[in-house]
């Protein structure tokens, strides 16, 4: 008998939360805005709610839902929903994984769709990074640039100059430097390496170094010149021959690196800016830190980056609405305030003005310096580009950097069986 | 034969090493789950916090709705568990007994149907709950899992029917009972510890899964809890480790407690399933 009660209950439960709720699109004439957002920190989401609510209050007729999605896994989950035709209307992704999407038709072309406002407060670089063939695919709002994390009180006590962004170190000095920082255990950088390609590329264009090379019949190349090789070859060299990066984090993510540069065994650590969040979370009482820009080379501090990006889907019924909720997010004050919940920098050139931006508390200032040499990252828009950076780039370059290959071997790997991966996408 | 107490040592160690091997990470969980953030950027951590804090709950039931995610999983999972047992028991009890043409395809499409990969399945399936109007709800999610689960708890349960004597179940149709009667008044009650085994193998399936969840379930109050859990991680895989930690550590209890509950009933199941007599 009692068996029976449990068994009716939980049916009784199940009835109960598997019906019921739903509902979306236009009910009492009132529309109804789906946006994905994959802000995941505290300060982050509060942000974006805060945002969602105050856009809620002001457009009766337009209300936005706010769906937390998941920076883990949104590329599946994007694509069966695409397939599915239940996409939200307003996408947050980043610039880097729009490319199928923007190929294969799920998103909306936003050229007749966005405001003049924004189009001429976001700089063009900023719009490259969301340009695939003759559209535009996402709006470009937040990034950031790999920066050197540095302990401060040792480089002082070593006496060495403190770059800054208008005299940055070269790539050579900073060799010079991590081979005068390390010693007894220690290392002057420790490089965390677990997705070598994007930090290679991004950090090669400030020696010149574009690999993707686009012919005059459009179809592109892979070519390891000699700028290419400046920066995979100081990270070699720095591991390999002067022992001044460590070798244990070339296979570690850029958390990973924390315990270590926080215990004194690497002076610096090259990560993107908005790791200053975790630091300031978990350092020790007293440990003094500094952002340093990374080295310049022959094209100065220029590095790749693929922004944060709203986008629209193309089968939303509402793209008017969804871009005016994406006017209203990216209004400058607005942008400052999403930028400063990810501490990463906004792309708008008002939002870049914000004093909240150039404070030297946290080491805003300093990124913020760096914004103007932010770049698209190469061969985001390349088709190919993620299985030559899955089956040729990420395991050549990692054979590299431990030693087991060396550079001729790397060239013959990236370009060789590289353009032939590249060859398939481009018949 | 004597084991020789050298030999009974090593017996021992090798157990308790093993021991630790499975209680790692858990354990690891749990220590990381009551450090502070500063501890965990720490360069020699220690299994036992210097500091023990509760921070990281407080942090993770503010950010995230841990406890409604809790309850749409507990849902989702014993739906799935229950109406697979009841779907699989009558099943299993044709494919043991029966053994006709139909019975051995069925037992070839279930052997076959375990190696199709969730990716390769998903979209289809979307498409299909999509015109049964049952995305974005945890009905349409427990649909998914009683089939996704099916296969094996057939598997599974074929195996506890074989260990019934069918001389039970023809004394009771001499006795004037029908086949369901049979199946429901002798054959079940027998096979009440591979039902459990069953039945838990199921709900501890949809408790933690998540890519199902994550692609069939839009709105935020009808996420799962491994859903939610992955809002505690950011682009290129950092983390807030702490808040992540504690919300993964109350997550498992459930299983854990559901396993500490029946262990012994599911011990005896799996044996009696084990051996044909």
């Amino acid at each position: 008998m009692r068996t029976r009660w449990i068994l009716a209950l939980v049916l009784t439960l199940l009835l109960a939360g598997c019906t019921g709720g739903g509902g979306n699109g236009s009910a009492n004439g009132r529309i109804t805005l789906r946006f994905q957002s994959l802000a995941w920190q505290d300060e982050s989401v509060t942000a974006n709610k805060e945002l969602v609510k105050e856009w809620n209050a002001t457009h009766p007729d337009v209300k936005v839902e706010y769906v937390q999605g998941s920076w883990d896994s949104v590329h599946d989950q994007l694509l069966t929903s695409f397939e599915g035709g239940e996409a939200p209307d307003i996408i947050h992704d980043a610039s880097d994984d729009l490319a199928d999407f923007a190929y294969g038709g799920y998103l909306a072309d936003l050229r007749n769709l966005l405001p003049a406002r924004l189009k001429s407060d976001i700089p063009q670089r900023s719009w490259d990074t969301a340009t695939f063939g003759d559209g535009i695919y996402g709006v470009p709002f937040l990034q950031e640039p790999r920066v050197l994390i540095a302990n401060a009180t040792w480089l002082k006590k070593a006496r060495v100059r403190i770059p800054t962004p208008e005299h940055p170190w070269s790539w050579p000095e900073f060799r010079d430097i991590t081979r005068r920082l390390s010693g007894d255990g220690k290392y002057g950088v420790a490089w965390p390496l677990k997705e070598p390609v994007s930090a290679t590329l991004n950090l090669s264009l400030s020696a010149g170094g574009e690999l993707f090379h686009r012919g005059t019949d459009g179809k592109v190349t892979v070519r390891f010149d000699k700028a290419d090789q400046v920066v995979p070859r100081t990270i070699h060299d720095q591991v390999n021959v002067d022992h001044s990066a460590s070798p244990t984090t070339l296979g570690s993510g850029g958390s990973d690196t924390l315990p270590g540069f926080f215990g004194g065994k690497y002076a610096m650590i090259p990560l993107g800016f908005s790791y200053r969040q975790q630091i300031v979370q978990q350092a020790p009482k007293g440990f003094d830190w500094q952002v340093l820009p990374a080295p310049a080379g022959a094209d100065g501090l220029t590095q790749g980056v693929s922004p944060q990006t709203l986008s629209i889907a193309e089968d939303s019924p509402h793209k008017k609405q969804a871009a005016e909720f994406i006017d209203f997010l990216l209004q400058p004050k607005n942008m400052v305030r999403l930028a400063l919940g990810d501490w990463m920098l906004p792309t708008g050139t008002q939002a870049l003005k914000s004093p909240a931006l150039h404070t030297t508390k946290d080491d805003w200032a300093t990124g913020t310096a760096l914004a103007g040499d932010l770049n698209s990252a190469p061969a985001q828009s390349v088709r190919g580009y993620p299985e030559w950076k899955d089956k040729v780039a990420t395991p050549a370059l990692q054979e590299y950097y431990s030693g087991a290959i060396d550079l001729t071997e790397l060239r013959q790997r990236l370009e060789k069986d590289g353009n032939l991966v590249l060859a398939r996408y481009q018949r | 034969m004597k084991t020789s107490t050298g030999a009974r040592a090593g017996q021992y160690i090798a157990l308790l090493a093993y021991l630790v091997f499975l209680a790692f990470p858990l354990l690891w969980l749990i220590s990381t789950a009551f450090k502070s953030p500063r501890e965990l950027g720490s360069l020699h951590p220690t299994w036992i916090p210097r500091h023990p804090t509760l921070a990281n709950f407080r942090q993770a039931f503010d950010e995230q709705p841990l406890l409604h995610a809790a309850l749409n999983s507990l849902l989702a999972a014993l739906g799935a568990a229950l109406i697979a047992v009841v779907i699989a028991t009558p099943m299993a009890w044709v494919m043991a007994r029966r053994r006709t043409l139909l019975a051995r395809a069925a037992t070839g499409w279930v052997v076959v149907s375990q190696a199709f990969p969730f990716v390769l399945v998903i979209i289809p399936l979307f498409l299909v709950l999509k015109n049964l109007r049952l995305i974005d709800s945890l009905a349409g999610l427990v649909l998914v899992y009683v089939v996704w689960s099916l296969p094996f708890a057939l598997w599974m349960l074929v195996g506890y029917v074989w260990a019934v004597p069918p001389e039970l179940e023809e004394a009771a149709a001499v006795d004037g009972a029908g086949r369901l009667r049979t199946l429901v008044s002798v054959t079940a009650p027998l096979l009440a510890p591979g039902i459990v085994a069953t039945a838990l193998f199921a709900f501890v399936t949809a408790w933690n899964e998540f890519f199902f969840a994550l692609v069939l379930l839009k709105t935020p109050e009808k996420q799962t809890l491994p859903v939610v859990l992955t809002h505690f991680i950011g682009a290129e895989g950092v983390a807030d480790l702490g808040p992540l930690a504690a919300a993964a550590f109350l997550a498992t209890l459930p299983s854990l407690i559901v396993f500490a509950l029946i262990q012994r009933r599911l011990t005896g199941g799996m044996l009696t399933g084990a051996v044909k007599s």
